[in-house]
């Protein structure tokens, strides 16, 4: 059967006429900047896989920054792109992922990666491209020393600098006695061996540490393990066994006495603070990287940018109430993007072969005030670790939203150089 | 043109072709070939043990994994040189195979792979419990002179190629003798009909456990490899996903086919690599092109080739 082609069918006068009518109008129309080269970004994005909660985000915020960047004149007087590649939050994938944004799509850098073992696979591949890698993972393996030249991290504080910081109002606050639940994993090791150390440090206890295996769906039997005069019950719990945890934690207390209670956000990042089990929580503190809940006092640079990304009050999309972004990490993508401008404008970065003199233009930051560009709040970056030091927020579960009350010092987060990147050789 | 000259010719035309392949192929397609290359012998190594021997296993993992750690937990904890630490990989994998094999062995068919399977779950669990030496989940890198091969750094494109080639090349060739030998065919008679192998008096037992260890140390040797060439150690190559993946490799390049190994890793390498750029559910895509093989290809690519056009391949 033939198939016949109905409808206008244009002739070649009229497509040439089109076309050329279109050419000039678009010549009219365009930015001043079309004649140059755009900067092109390569995002490592979680969109599958475990951390795709979080990809979904770290997608948007960099889809909004990049807006305020181009809106602003984008870098070097050039436009910016993102090309965002799908790593499955996978370490091997994550490596092949850097290979493609850099040598296929000719990326001029990388950023964007939030899980450890994505970016400890990766990272030997970017050094080995020589091609700037900038995370934003929380780990303390950027500035542990295990990475290298090209991978920085300056857009999130690290794990270490987190509960170091915290520890002191945890203990003047809530008690001295502290039992400690956390994954029987290197995530839930780095709390053990950092919040123990600050909590030994600070004149407190830690009188019980129950490391769960990851594969349990079910923990009746470590609650018992809690010692009877813990005056504090540190968790950090991922993933969806949080909902159990605290589910099954509420039945073992029940309406009795209980110790005080103070968290990780992690656990509940992208999940609605009224979902069914959750409501033991309520009196219970949170560490917070950014307040999910939008507080009296936020700055307008932080009332800008969840206006920008589209996220409402309560932390969730302005579109859809049920979709509870993971506010407390997203903010780094913000802020790693508006670095990125930032190191490549003190840089005078022109092209690949600039990427050496990117590297030396952010490792020379320090002082960060909180601005648009730092929607946090101020940071103080160190060039020999490659990593960045900022406040941390501890709120309180008050009618189901986060409220803040203690906003930890920068000095508090800061700890002895373990390593000095810039004596490494490119 | 004897059949021995042709499946020589071809297998050495096709190594010829893919060393040649790197000064044609852009560089990000250089380096994919040089993974491609590393995960085939993965994938030979599971068709030495199902596709030639009948062994379904779920927990070429572990044997996969203990090649990786042996290697990089010698270079991190011992300071081993790289040859060394390639070698204690090639032999963990050997080994790990070796004892799973003893105690696995005594199971067949589904029960066989469901021991395997649990066998891979308590390895990838021991790692994320030894954490403190073994990195756990977060794994860890090799250290720059670890990956420092005979004088060539494998931290570079030209090294790191070629030294996957030899490693496939070698895999390869060993493994086209090995199907072609007097211990090949009986591996054959195992998966076709072990009952009438045993009446002629070979043991399977035996014959198995060989297989499994000879399967082990492809695994071990592939694992080993992969952490020196990409520089990262880490247990999610533990996971079952690295027990279903030279699975998949293998039926989709034709199971019980030399080269099948190898065309499936490149099919299925590809597959991810293009199908991401433009569906979120790229594993959708690859589970339907499986399951489309089952149907109307279950003998794989080659081994459908083999039935109806190559009778002479191996």
């Amino acid at each position: 059967m033939t198939q016949k082609h109905i409808g206008l069918a244009p002739s070649r006068r009229a497509v040439l006429k089109a076309a050329g009518a279109g050419l000039l109008t678009a010549g009219f129309a365009a930015p001043v900047w079309s004649q140059a080269a755009p900067v092109k970004l390569g995002f490592q994005l979680h969109r599958t896989g475990i951390g795709a909660a979080y990809g979904r985000w770290y997608e948007r915020t960099a889809q909004a920054a990049l807006k305020v960047v181009n809106d602003a004149g984008g870098i070097n007087g050039r436009p910016v792109e993102i090309v965002f590649e799908d790593d499955g939050t996978d370490p091997k994938r994550g490596a092949e992922v850097v290979e493609k944004l850099t040598r296929q799509h000719n990326c001029d850098l990388i950023f964007g990666p939030l899980f450890s073992h994505v970016v400890i696979g990766s990272a030997p591949r970017a050094a080995e491209l020589k091609v700037p890698y900038l995370v934003c993972s929380e780990g303390f393996h950027v500035a542990g020393g295990m990475l290298n030249r090209w991978t920085m991290q300056p857009g999130i504080t690290d794990v270490r600098a987190q509960v170091s910081s915290m520890a002191p109002w945890v203990l003047a606050n809530l008690g001295k006695k502290v039992a400690m639940v956390f994954p029987d994993y290197a995530f839930g090791h780095d709390h053990r061996d950092f919040f123990s150390a600050a909590v030994e440090a600070g004149g407190g206890q830690v009188i019980a540490q129950i490391a769960v295996p990851p594969t349990e769906t079910s923990f009746t039997r470590y609650l018992p393990q809690i010692p009877n005069d813990t005056e504090v019950l540190y968790h950090v719990m991922v993933g969806p066994a949080v909902l159990t945890f605290v589910k099954e934690l509420g039945e073992f207390y029940g309406t009795g006495a209980r110790p005080e209670i103070f968290g990780f956000i992690d656990s509940l990042e992208a999940v609605d603070l009224a979902s069914p089990g959750l409501a033991f929580l309520e009196g219970t503190h949170f560490w917070e990287g950014h307040c999910r809940n939008q507080q009296a006092d936020a700055s307008e640079f932080e009332t800008a940018y969840r206006a920008a990304v589209g996220v409402d009050a309560n932390g969730a999309s302005v579109s859809d109430a049920k979709d509870v972004s993971t506010y407390a990490h997203m903010f780094s993508v913000w802020e790693t993007l508006h670095i990125i401008k930032a190191g490549m404008e003190a840089s005078g970065y022109q092209g690949a072969a600039d990427r050496q003199r990117f590297v030396e233009a952010v490792e020379a930051m320090t002082d960060m005030p909180e601005s648009l560009a730092h929607v946090q709040g101020k940071k103080l970056f160190n060039g020999k670790t490659h990593q960045v030091f900022g406040h941390q927020f501890i709120s309180k579960v008050e009618g189901g939203k986060l409220i803040k009350v203690h906003t930890t010092s920068i000095e508090d987060s800061l700890y002895p150089d373990a390593v000095d990147y810039t004596t490494q050789s490119f | 043109m004897t059949p021995a000259i042709k499946v020589w010719s071809l297998h050495l035309l096709v190594l010829a072709l893919l060393f040649a392949a790197q000064f044609v192929l852009p560089p990000y397609h250089a380096t994919n070939l040089a993974r491609i290359m590393v995960l085939a012998v993965f994938a030979m190594g599971y068709n030495i043990a199902f596709g030639y021997t009948g062994l379904l296993s779920l927990g070429h993992a572990l044997f996969f994994a203990a090649g990786m750690y042996a290697m990089g937990l010698s270079a991190w904890h011992l300071d081993a040189q790289a040859w060394p630490a390639l070698i204690a990989g090639l032999i963990a994998g050997g080994a790990i195979a070796g004892a799973v094999g003893l105690l696995a062995l005594r199971a067949v068919g589904v029960s066989f792979m469901i021991v395997t399977l649990m066998f891979a779950q308590a390895g990838y669990l021991t790692l994320l419990y030894l954490n403190s030496w073994t990195g756990g989940d977060e794994g860890f890198v090799i250290a720059q002179n670890a990956r420092v091969l005979s004088g060539f750094d494998m931290a570079t494109d030209t090294p790191r190629f070629v030294a996957a080639f030899v490693l496939f090349a070698v895999g390869l060739l060993a493994c086209l003798w090995l199907v072609r030998s007097p211990f090949g065919r009986v591996m054959i008679a195992m998966r076709e009909n072990e009952e009438r192998s045993r009446m002629l008096g070979y043991s399977p037992f035996h014959v198995k456990l060989t297989a499994l260890v000879l399967s082990g140390v492809y695994a071990g040797a592939a694992g080993a490899a992969y952490g020196m060439l990409f520089g990262y150690v880490g247990a999610t190559f533990a996971t079952i996903q690295y027990s279903i993946l030279p699975m998949l490799y293998v039926l989709l390049g034709g199971a019980g086919t030399v080269l099948g190994p190898f065309l499936g890793a490149l099919i299925m390498f590809y597959l991810i690599d293009i199908t991401s750029a433009y569906t979120d559910a790229y594993f959708f895509v690859v589970g339907a092109a499986l399951v489309g093989l089952v149907l109307f290809a279950p003998q794989g690519i080659l081994g459908a080739l083999r039935e109806r056009v190559l009778k002479w391949l191996p």
